[in-house]
């Protein structure tokens, strides 16, 4: 049955396996000279040529796009396809009961994609670290590796993502039996996944990090004038961590607008008019300082809950897991409809 | 005579529509058996079942003295050609005969390349390329090489021209008599099935309307014409599977176990296609479902 398999899945598994290795020989190409740059020299997302900043958001967006890739085009296909063209019944008579057919074929893609994914984001990952969260003297940034678009695209996630979108895939085909339009639900199921777990999922998978702050000169970064007409403050994070939330809290500890005199006892802001201004503290400092002491006195306080970078693998670790039990339970059902449903 | 297929009070139901019903027979070893019925009567959700693709959703099946398809060593001893023959169009010929090699225990490499090679077909040439005919050959040289004890065949003619068929079969025949296995094959068409079975099932309405022995079948049978006549004034020993009336004239075709002695009638024989005919258009005319759906002996 191995043999089947392969012969089967050879030529998408040389075209997949020969694309991971040119990714791989141009990162390790490109790869050392970036690390150098990176260890002699803090500004360096200045020094960054445009190819480093392609290659930079190209790796992101190979590594959202793959594992989707792989789960729509080897997932779906895998058993939907043998179930369309009726191959399935020339497959089922052999001296070989179906569950090991399904378990063949659903071991060989799991291994296949989970190396190819594995290999990509490992050079990915490796690439990117010297950079990572670059930010330069004057404006620009590099994504830090534990924001949510960054995250998804390091570590051992990508695997987990890939593993799960194939037997999504798998399980889709067995229950529509039609490879196109297993294609579509399958992705549409994995989009609707990947934005659901960054925005509720992820931030409570590792127990968030809260601290408590004075609102001053030094822990300002912002100050936002919204489309409401209402003012938010926002305090300075430490470089590369992920804020949940960044919000002013009153002395009871709840969080609280600003107080309604607040907007007129700050002076006006240099170049008004845009609504998300910057309140750049040139000449009036002393007037924002007066500003944000008496904020202080009257018992305001900016509460900022994170995750620290340090709770990076954490999390990758926590989410790889997520996605594998996930995937345990899509191969589960996937045997149970081939042994149950369709018959 | 012992049975290589057993079923009692078979039936499968797709969601509310029954497929086959109430079907128990047995089917006899080392024969070529038949089953024939028109269009959506029931032919492969039956051999389906008997391949243990489907489990039924009620009844029992035994096929070849265990469950259909319960563990490889059931499934090495069933050989089956499904429905329009189906192959992995981008593998070739020569990778089809290493999957039966690989997947099957008592696969008979010689035989399955010497079969190739008198077939002409092209070890290289992938199995989407080939014509109707040859795909056909290749799927029954798959199911021969497995060395079943039991070879089930599902329209495996339906698709082929005249002379396509007429080799098809031949080559079945000759393999059946080298190997000496038992044979289910369906068809629509009886014409096909009546050069080569000596056993036949007739499947109408998801129900078994008939089976048994050619021979027997024929001999019980018999198209009596004559002046018209009500049904109910025939012997009760004449079953009546078809019939037919004209203002002056009657023709029937009874199937009975004793001699017809009244003189009235003009007897003539029926040929295979005119018997399943027969049992075909008695239910679809709404006859007296006379109850013939036992076996008959």
């Amino acid at each position: 049955m191995i043999w089947l398999t392969w012969r089967q899945f050879r030529t998408q598994f040389i075209a997949v396996y020969a694309l991971v290795a040119a990714a791989c020989v141009w990162l390790a190409v490109t790869g050392p000279a970036l690390a150098r740059l990176a260890r002699e020299n803090d500004d360096v997302y200045d020094l960054l040529t445009s190819t480093d900043r392609l290659l930079f958001n190209g790796g992101i967006a190979v590594l959202a796009v793959a594992p989707a890739v792989i789960g729509i085009f080897w997932g779906a296909p895998l058993v939907a396809r043998e179930l369309e063209t009726g191959t399935f019944r020339l497959a089922w008579n052999q001296s070989i009961t179906r569950g090991r057919w399904l378990a063949a074929k659903l071991g060989f893609a799991v291994l296949a994609t989970a190396v190819a994914v594995g290999i990509l984001t490992t050079a990915v990952t490796w690439w990117a670290h010297p950079i990572d969260g670059a930010t330069g003297n004057q404006h620009g940034s590099l994504a830090s590796r534990l924001t949510p678009i960054s995250f998804a695209m390091r570590g051992v996630v990508p695997v987990g993502y890939a593993v799960f979108a194939l037997l999504l895939g798998t399980l889709i085909g067995l229950i529509l039996r039609r490879s196109v339009p297993a294609m579509a639900v399958t992705l549409a199921i994995y989009v609707a996944v990947q934005i659901a777990v960054p925005l509720w999922v992820r931030p409570h998978l590792v127990p968030a990090t809260t601290t408590t702050m004075v609102i001053s000169h030094g822990t300002l970064d912002g100050i936002n004038l919204h489309s409401s007409g209402t003012l938010t403050i926002t305090t300075h994070a430490s470089r590369g961590d992920w804020i949940l939330s960044n919000r002013t809290i009153d002395a009871r500890g709840h969080s609280a607008a600003l107080p309604s005199w607040f907007s007129t006892c700050l002076p006006p802001p240099p170049g008004a008019g845009s609504p998300q201004d910057k309140a750049a503290a040139t000449s009036t400092n002393g007037s924002l300082d007066g500003c944000l002491s008496r904020l202080a006195d009257e018992g305001y306080r900016q509460r900022l809950v994170y995750q620290p970078r340090n709770h990076f693998w954490p999390l990758q670790w926590a989410e790889t897991g997520l996605y594998l039990t996930a995937s345990a339970v899509l191969a589960g059902l996937s045997f149970w409809w081939t042994r149950r449903r369709l018959s | 005579m012992s049975a290589v297929v057993t079923a009692d009070g078979l039936g499968k139901r797709y969601r509310r529509r029954w497929a086959l019903q109430d079907c128990t027979l047995e089917i006899p070893v080392g024969r070529v058996t038949g089953l024939v019925g028109p269009n959506g009567a029931g032919k492969t959700t039956l051999l389906g079942l008997v391949v243990g693709i489907l489990t039924p959703t009620v009844g029992t099946i035994e096929v070849c003295g265990g469950r259909p398809a319960a563990d490889s060593a059931q499934l090495a001893k069933v050989g089956f050609v499904a429905q329009d023959n189906p192959t992995y169009a981008g593998l070739t010929v020569a990778d089809h005969l290493r999957l039966g090699a690989h997947l099957n225990p008592r696969w008979d490499d010689a035989a399955a390349r010497r079969r190739i090679d008198r077939l002409h077909l092209d070890p290289r040439q992938r199995a989407g390329q080939l014509s109707g005919g040859q795909r056909a050959q290749l799927a029954l040289t798959l199911g021969l090489a497995k060395r079943p004890e039991l070879l089930i065949l599902d329209e495996p003619v339906a698709s082929l021209d005249p002379l396509a068929r007429r080799e098809f079969l031949q080559v079945l025949m000759e393999a059946v008599a080298e190997d000496e296995i038992s044979v289910l094959l369906s068809s629509h068409v009886v014409s096909d099935l009546e050069r080569v079975c000596d056993h036949v099932i007739v499947l109408v309405d998801s129900q078994v309307r008939i089976a048994g022995d050619v021979e027997d079948l024929l001999a019980g049978h018999h198209r009596l014409t004559g002046p018209r006549r009500d049904p109910a004034t025939l012997p009760d020993d004449q079953d009546v599977v078809w019939a037919s009336h004209t203002d002056r004239q009657s023709t029937y075709v009874v199937r009975t176990e004793s001699p017809i002695l009244d003189p009235a009638w003009s007897i003539t024989a029926l040929g295979l296609e005119d018997l399943v005919l027969a049992y075909m258009e008695g239910t679809a005319a709404g006859a007296p479902a006379s109850p013939a759906l036992e076996v008959l002996r």
